[in-house]
């Protein structure tokens, strides 16, 4: 057994109200920045819609993952090691930045500066790319925002595999659910696997995936090898950039910028045990649908004294020990198991999980808004298809996933009948395996979602590592070679390429002008 | 023999070796953030994939038909049979075949990379310098297969190949076993060796991790840092 810690995520779906606050709080701090304007190392997308980069589900066409040979074994759905170097001159499963979208701002000064005219003047927009003023934006990072468009082409939606669709399309059956998306942090990356330069690596102490910026030579095939498509091809630097579940804040105990933020309170972060050597075994399980399961069987108990000896031995520090007894996620997945992967059927065994959420009832009018229990719904009647959620989150085995919904749902009905006939009746829970005791810890933790609740974080202790003395006075977080830089712009080899315009400031010309 | 052509082919092959594995050393030590294969892809596809794959599978035959052309000793050749006539004849096929493949595929990246808007907005003078480069040495490349055509006996082969093995063997009379080559072959001496001067200050870099990129194929798929 090799005990190994990571900070996994929950989101809990069934309180998304698909505010874009985690994107923007992350984009403002990790990637306003020149050749990323594109990238959203977190997104939320409105469902069904075939989302960012378009139809990235669709694994036929981008071949993100992994592929179960006829002989177990997992390769690469792109191709194993000799197939991914003989494509490494060109891609041909990049997407383009078409299929994410031509970055853009606006003409802004245009409008200042504007001679009179007899209409007013309007700030065209103009191209990050060229630098050039665009005919028409076409695409952008949200296109689908709350079912923008027609259903014909957001149908396109991957998660539609074995519904009848056609009913979705009219405006009484219509569902919409948000999903906030972000680098998986995978127990089995695809990414790492298929870096030609080894640049890619997970990290030990908190399972966090980064990409070493010094070592990446740009061969893309991380980009193809990711079927979440998290990662991000710099097209200034020419190196892949992904999400770092804001390490530098998990070092510290903090939440990331994306769960701070939330204001719907809606993510998780906890500690969970896992053993490393289960990893293969849990990935290569043959039926998709038993991924799911495969993949709780691959965590460790940390209340149990046995792991917590053997942790303890293997040299997890006792805080890390103590915070996975306390984890809401290890709570939410493993014991409610009210949480789920994301596409458990890419083989990545990711570790960022969803809660689904419950739906407006689907024919409010033959029900008369009553269901068999009283006010709150039964999991039939919910709006959104089973089959749907269950596409997204357990390789399309629906059980679960009921199972999930109706926990919740008999959590609602029992808090209502709490607070407002003031009376804890063990009754609504009938036909459940719920106690009262833990319908009012997953209230607590769900519901209420107080901040130490949410976020259950040790820091990394990093001074046990390395003397932080040393580091006074060094350059801090920097791209490559901040510290060696000097004042000059640019060095024997070259000088960092820039965009074309500067999007989220002043135009270059402008900005030298204004600095002389 | 003048001075120009004993600094030009008896001194230049080690100013520019040296520039070459310096140069590469001290950019992957102090700039490695600078280091890689400065892929347009993403930006715009066109016929990119075409281009690419052309160019680099030429470009790579001609590497390693210069090297083991030039530098197997001449005895080797004589162990296994291999007349200086055939030799050459097959260097010229071989050379004639790789060399279109790449020049082919060279256009169409140079048409790709100037007709697009996109890619000319991020495109700097370095990476035009390397493809105009090598599009030049690449000419004069195949124009050494017609200078070669009006003698077949390997008598000008082996004198190139003397020079290129009395260079990397360090002797101080290389210059001299050239200096009644065409010019043609000079030129593209000249131009071949330059390759190496501008190869640290240019997306070039790449070809070394091209190379060393083949350490995948013995690699696990998983990689774990451990802590500091």
């Amino acid at each position: 057994m090799k005990i190994r810690a990571q900070i996994g995520m929950v989101l809990n779906l069934d309180k998304c109200i698909g505010c874009h606050t985690c994107s923007v709080t992350c984009k403002n701090v990790w990637t306003s920045r020149d050749g990323v304007e594109y990238a959203w190392f977190n997104n939320v997308e409105s469902k069904p819609g075939v989302g960012y980069p378009k139809d990235w589900e669709n694994q036929e066409k981008w071949q993100g993952g992994w592929e179960r040979k006829p002989n177990g074994k997992l390769v690469p759905k792109q191709g194993g090691k000799m197939r991914i170097l003989a494509n490494i001159f060109a891609n041909p499963n990049l997407p383009s930045i078409d299929d994410y979208y031509e970055p853009f701002t606006f003409d802004y000064e245009h409008l200042q500066n504007a001679p009179e005219m007899q209409t007013p003047p309007t700030a065209r927009p103009v191209s990050v790319l060229t630098g050039k003023k665009m005919d028409k934006i076409e695409w952008g990072p949200n296109w689908e925002d709350d079912l923008g468009g027609e259903f014909s082409k957001r149908s396109k939606d991957a998660l539609f595999e074995g519904i009848q669709k056609e009913m979705y399309s009219a405006f009484e059956n219509t569902f919409l659910m948000y999903l906030p998306r972000l680098c998986e942090h995978c127990l089995n990356p695809a990414c790492v696997a298929s870096c030609p330069s080894g640049s890619i690596y997970k990290r030990e102490d908190d399972g966090i995936v980064l990409i070493d910026q010094d070592k990446c030579r740009g061969w893309r095939m991380c980009v193809s090898g990711c079927p979440y498509k998290k990662i991000y091809y710099n097209w200034t630097s020419g190196k892949a950039e992904k999400c770092i579940f804001c390490y530098p804040r998990i070092e510290a105990g903090q939440p990331t910028v994306c769960s701070e933020t939330c204001v719907g309170r809606i993510r998780y972060l906890g500690v969970l045990l896992y053993d490393a050597d289960r990893i293969e075994a849990a990935a290569s399980v043959e039926d998709p649908k038993s991924l799911y399961e495969a993949q709780l069987g691959v965590f460790l108990d940390p209340n149990s004294p046995e792991i917590q000896a053997e942790a303890r031995k293997q040299g997890i520090p006792e805080a890390w020990i103590s915070a996975a007894q306390n984890s809401p996620v290890y709570k939410m997945a493993m014991e409610w198991k009210v949480a789920f992967p994301l596409h458990p059927e890419y083989r990545t065994l990711p570790m960022v999980w969803y809660i689904p959420p419950l739906s407006p009832i689907q024919s409010a009018l033959e029900n008369g808004l009553i269901g068999d229990n009283g006010i709150i719904p039964d999991v039939k009647d919910l709006r959104i298809p089973i089959r749907y959620l269950a596409n997204l989150l357990t390789a399309g085995k629906e059980e679960p996933v009921v199972s999930a919904l109706e926990t919740m749902v008999a959590m609602r009905r029992y808090m209502r009948k709490k607070s407002v006939e003031k009376v804890s009746d063990p009754a609504t829970l009938r036909g459940t395996h719920l106690k009262p005791a833990q319908v009012e810890e997953m209230y607590q933790v769900m519901a209420i979602a107080n901040y130490e609740d949410r976020f259950v974080i040790p820091s990394s202790h990093k001074e046990m590592v390395e003397n932080t003395f040393d580091d006074k006075a060094s350059c801090g977080f920097t791209f490559g070679n901040g510290c060696s830089g000097g004042t000059s712009e640019s060095s024997l080899f070259g000088k960092k390429k820039a965009t074309p315009i500067v999007f989220h400031d002043m135009r270059r010309d402008r900005k030298a002008n204004a600095g002389s | 023999m003048d001075y120009l052509h004993q600094f030009v082919f008896g001194i230049y092959p080690y100013i520019a070796l040296s520039i070459f594995l310096l140069g590469s050393l001290m950019r992957f030590e102090r700039e490695q953030y600078s280091w890689k294969s400065e892929s347009s892809q993403l930006v715009y596809r066109g016929n990119l994939r075409l281009g690419s794959i052309l160019f680099h599978v030429g470009v790579l035959g001609l590497f390693f038909g210069h090297l083991v052309g030039l530098l197997t000793p001449l005895s080797v050749w004589e162990a296994l049979g291999v007349t200086h006539s055939f030799k050459q004849v097959f260097a010229m096929s071989a050379g004639g075949i790789m060399g279109s493949l790449a020049l082919v595929g060279l256009l169409i990246l140079l048409h790709r990379r100037l007709s697009n808007q996109r890619l000319a907005a991020n495109t700097t003078w370095r990476d035009k310098l390397v493809l105009l480069w090598l599009l030049a040495t690449l000419l004069l490349g195949l124009c050494t297969i017609a200078v070669s055509a009006q003698h077949l006996d390997g008598h000008e082969m082996v004198l190139l190949m003397t020079w290129a093995q009395h260079i990397v063997t360090l002797r101080g009379d290389a210059a001299q076993f050239i200096v009644a080559a065409s010019p043609i072959f000079k030129l593209h001496l000249f131009m071949g060796m330059s390759v190496f001067v501008i190869f640290p200050f240019t997306r070039l870099v790449h070809v070394w991790s091209g190379f060393g990129a083949v350490t995948y194929l013995g690699r696990a798929w998983q990689l774990v840092r451990p802590r500091a």
